[in-house]
């Protein structure tokens, strides 16, 4: 059929009714639960599975596709206002959206968000209805060296963005490393670094790392400040919208992030981080206001925002076309495909045609209801912000346990999240970065499960790395990019000497 | 303080049931774990239950509660500890579990609990890409026999079904098993792209994972692990290949040590019924799982047996250390 008249019936099928209810409904409980650090879609659409046994497919298909968008926008709304990302792929909105909000522009950085997030989600959705048959080629083709090369990519672009000093930003990258050596080899079954405590088996969780760097470590440091000096929040300073030149200063990092995130989304081993933290390195490479950035650069904002809701609709590419779910809540939504006895995969399209295209149109919707739900809650959001700061702050550890106890309810994690509480507090009075060690968490256990899965693949012959262009192309792009900082300040120094 | 409670509401549900037979069930009350995160095997088919027991009228209510981590190890511990004697306490478990309490070293084994039931089973399948040189299961037994460091299989995590089915193909066709060059993917999907890819030699999963892409012709499937053929799956058996590789991954239900005869009868009967419910047969095909319902004394004799074979298996390929 063709890709037009299909969509066309999608919409048809997504306008009905009830099913702009259940999206309505979807999109309402994703905002909900991406607010609360922990509790994210995935728990969700396992939660609302039994619930919606009754209803028919096409109508709660939509509704998980809504609670997985509106997932995404939640998080970034505690990420901003309280430092607290609901999930890892919100972390580098954190970055400079919470320091935006604390210099009283709040506002413009949840209105950059939520924008990005529906210019992003509604390209990337153009993108699946589109390319997904193609996209999935080449996503199969992605051997286990080529997700090494990326991440070695990833690792020099965004290990060289953060803190003023090298060796502070790879102490702290190295500190991510190592606990991301914690648990069970995915490789041999054995356990390291586990001293024998079961619950350390599996590793240590991203959100409990995140939420005690970044929210309980803050609150610390800021309660260790109080004496000295308070410092002054202002809820909102300037205009609460976006101004002309925040638009101006948006828009191409909205495009960008959509480019990092949507690609990288369809991959099978993608997911959200990697192209939010690329997305971040990039802005700040190449803003025209490096000053800004640490400090609340709105294009920090917009770019990883965009990347993160691009990727979400990335992920659906091999849920649909394969039946591979690549992130917890796709997995969950593979769940929900199979109460209905159908199959994801390359059948799907084929068979219940009416039921993809339907989801793809409704994709659609649930973007606009998301703009429309949150761009008026802009303002009622920021009036957070106006809550004393004894207040808030212990507001925010309330959350953040309630957060991790829902996730895991158990005495070695909450220890756990105390312990990383005090580690972000130290980093911050002795000034280390605190997001390369998140980094080191995500990508250190990726990168060493795929290169050693390439080696072993190849029985042991490194020259794997080379023979796969696009690996060798991402190394290249690797070396380049760590040398180049380098080679450029030479030549300046070069140029200097002449004058 | 809870859990005497607990016990003492355990006991009376019990006499009740004792005293006044099946329409005592009606009031079960029943906490049933599943000791792995939302979303999985083992939490669906704890939720399914929760389903078919109020539905088939068996018990009043039954709650859910998920314990994740390390392979079931932690919920496992939590279960034997915290729930002993109470005969309103119910466990899923499965396969995987045998094999990651023998790697995590667990204090806590499946000795120790009052097995009740097994419920379902899903037939194993060994798949080649659609381009693959490999027609047949006993071309890939030759393939194994004649260098098996150079097929690679790719499956899910360590120690799991998949891997332990590939170290007994090695074992079956005559290979040592101790040299299989078995790569773990974290969950089936990511497995299925290194298969489609090409990356690997053969993919190891269960049949329903892989059944879209066989039925699309994108994978050839080589072999069942069942030991006859399944209706309406036009896929030969290993045995009927002549490899002696016969292996299910089961999924059970178990009750916390401790508990009385009594009180172990009362949730062996309870689900019995359900498992003969029409609502529960509405729920495995819809799954799509196999009612391999094993009950009493005959599951115990199973269980036994499976941890004898996979741990056997699992110290041949060096995961385990005896």
């Amino acid at each position: 059929m063709d890709t037009f008249a299909a969509l066309a019936h999608g919409m048809a099928v997504a306008m009905q009714p009830m099913n702009l209810l259940y999206a309505l409904i979807g999109v309402f409980l994703g905002t909900a639960v991406g607010v609360l650090p922990g509790i994210g879609p995935a728990l969700t659409v396992a939660l609302l599975l039994p619930v919606t046994y009754k209803l028919d497919p096409g109508g709660s298909l939509i509704m998980f596709a809504g609670i997985y968008y509106g997932g995404m926008y939640g998080g970034s709304t505690t990420a901003i206002l309280i430092n607290t990302p609901g999930e890892s792929a919100s972390m580098a909105t954190a970055l400079e959206g919470n320091k935006m909000a604390k210099a009283g522009r709040g506002g413009p950085a949840l209105a950059t968000s939520a924008i990005g997030s529906f210019v992003a989600g509604t390209i990337a959705t153009i993108g699946l209805a589109f390319l997904a048959p193609w996209l999935v080629d080449f996503a199969v083709r992605f051997g286990p060296e080529d997700y090494f090369a990326l991440m070695c990519v990833a690792f020099v672009t965004v290990s060289a963005t953060f803190g003023d000093s090298p060796v502070r930003g790879l102490t702290s990258l190295f500190i991510g490393l190592t606990l991301g050596l914690v648990g069970i080899d995915k490789l041999t079954g054995q356990a390291r670094l586990a001293f024998g405590i079961p619950e350390l088996l599996d590793g240590v969780e991203v959100t409990t790392l995140a939420v005690g760097l970044f929210a309980v470590g803050e609150a610390l440091y800021v309660a260790s400040r109080r004496h000295h000096a308070e410092e002054k929040l202002e809820p909102v300073r300037g205009s609460l919208w976006m101004t002309r030149e925040d638009w101006r200063r948006s828009w191409k990092p909205w495009l960008r992030g959509t480019l990092f995130g949507f690609p990288i989304g369809a991959l099978p081993a993608g997911g959200a981080e990697i192209p939010t933290f690329l997305s971040y390195s990039t802005e700040r490479r190449l803003t025209k206001h490096p000053e800004e950035f640490g400090k609340g650069a709105i294009e920090g904002v917009a770019g990883p925002e965009a990347a993160n809701n691009a990727s979400a609709a990335g992920t659906l590419v091999p849920l649909l076309t394969l039946g591979l779910p690549t992130s917890a809540t796709a997995a969950m939504m593979l769940a929900g495909f199979q109460q209905y006895g159908l199959n994801p995969g390359p059948l799907l399209f084929a068979e219940r045609p009416d039921l993809v295209w339907g989801l793809i149109a409704s994709l659609f919707i649930a973007n606009g209801m998301l703009l429309v739900l949150n761009l008026p809650l802009v303002g009622l959001w920021v009036r957070l912000l106006a809550i004393p700061q004894p207040w808030l702050y212990a507001g925010i550890l309330v959350f953040a346990t309630m957060g991790t106890i829902a996730a895991k309810p158990s005495v070695v994690e909450l220890s756990m999240l105390a312990a990383f509480g005090v580690m972000g507090f130290l980093m911050r009075r002795f000034d280390f970065p605190i997001a390369p060690v998140v980094i080191g968490l995500i990508l250190g256990p990726i990168a060493e499960s795929q290169l050693r899965r390439a080696l072993a693949i190849s029985l042991g012959d490194p020259m794997v790395l080379l023979q796969s262009p696009m690996s060798a192309t991402l190394l290249g792009i690797a070396l380049i990019a760590l040398l180049a900082p380098f080679v450029l300040r030479g030549l300046g120094r070069f140029k200097a000497n002449e004058d | 303080m809870i859990s005497s409670r607990m016990r003492l509401f355990g006991a009376v549900v019990a006499l009740l049931v004792g005293a006044s037979g099946p329409a005592a069930a009606q009031q079960l009350e029943l906490k049933l774990m599943a000791p792995a995160a939302p979303g999985g095997g083992w939490d669906q088919t704890a939720r399914s239950m929760q389903q078919a027991l109020v539905a088939a009228g068996v018990a009043r209510s039954v709650q859910v509660t998920n314990v994740p981590g390390a392979g079931g190890s932690v919920g496992i511990a939590q279960f034997v500890n915290g729930a002993k004697g109470d005969g309103n306490q119910m466990m899923v478990n499965g396969f995987v579990m045998v094999g990651a309490l023998a790697m995590n070293k667990s204090p806590v084994t499946l000795d120790q609990v009052t097995p009740i039931a097994r419920l379902t089973e899903e037939i194993q399948v060994i798949v080649v890409p659609a381009n693959s040189p490999l027609k047949t299961a006993q071309d890939l037994a030759a393939a194994v026999k004649a260098d098996i460091a150079k097929v690679t299989f790719a499956g899910g995590s360590a120690g799991g079904v998949d891997h332990v089915m590939a170290a007994l193909f090695a074992g079956a066709v005559g290979a040592d098993a101790k040299k299989i060059n078995y790569i773990p993917f974290s969950g089936g999907g990511e497995s299925l792209a290194a298969i489609l890819g090409g990356k690997v030699t053969a993919g190891i999963s269960g049949l329903s994972e892989y059944e879209g892409q066989i039925k699309a012709g994108k994978l050839r499937a080589l072999g069942l692990t069942s030991a006859q053929r399944l209706p309406g799956v036009d896929i030969p058996t290993f045995k009927e290949q002549g490899i002696d590789l016969v292996l299910a991954n089961w999924r059970s239900v178990v009750a916390p040590p401790g508990i009385t005869p009594e009180q172990r009868k009362v949730l062996s009967d309870a689900v019995e019924k359900m498992v003969k419910s029409d609502a529960w047969k509405e729920i495995l095909k819809q799954k799509g799982w196999d009612d391999a319902y094993l009950g009493g004394d005959a599951f115990a004799d199973f269980l036994k047996k499976e941890i004898a074979r996979v741990t056997e298996v699992l110290k041949s390929v060096g995961l385990v250390k005896s």
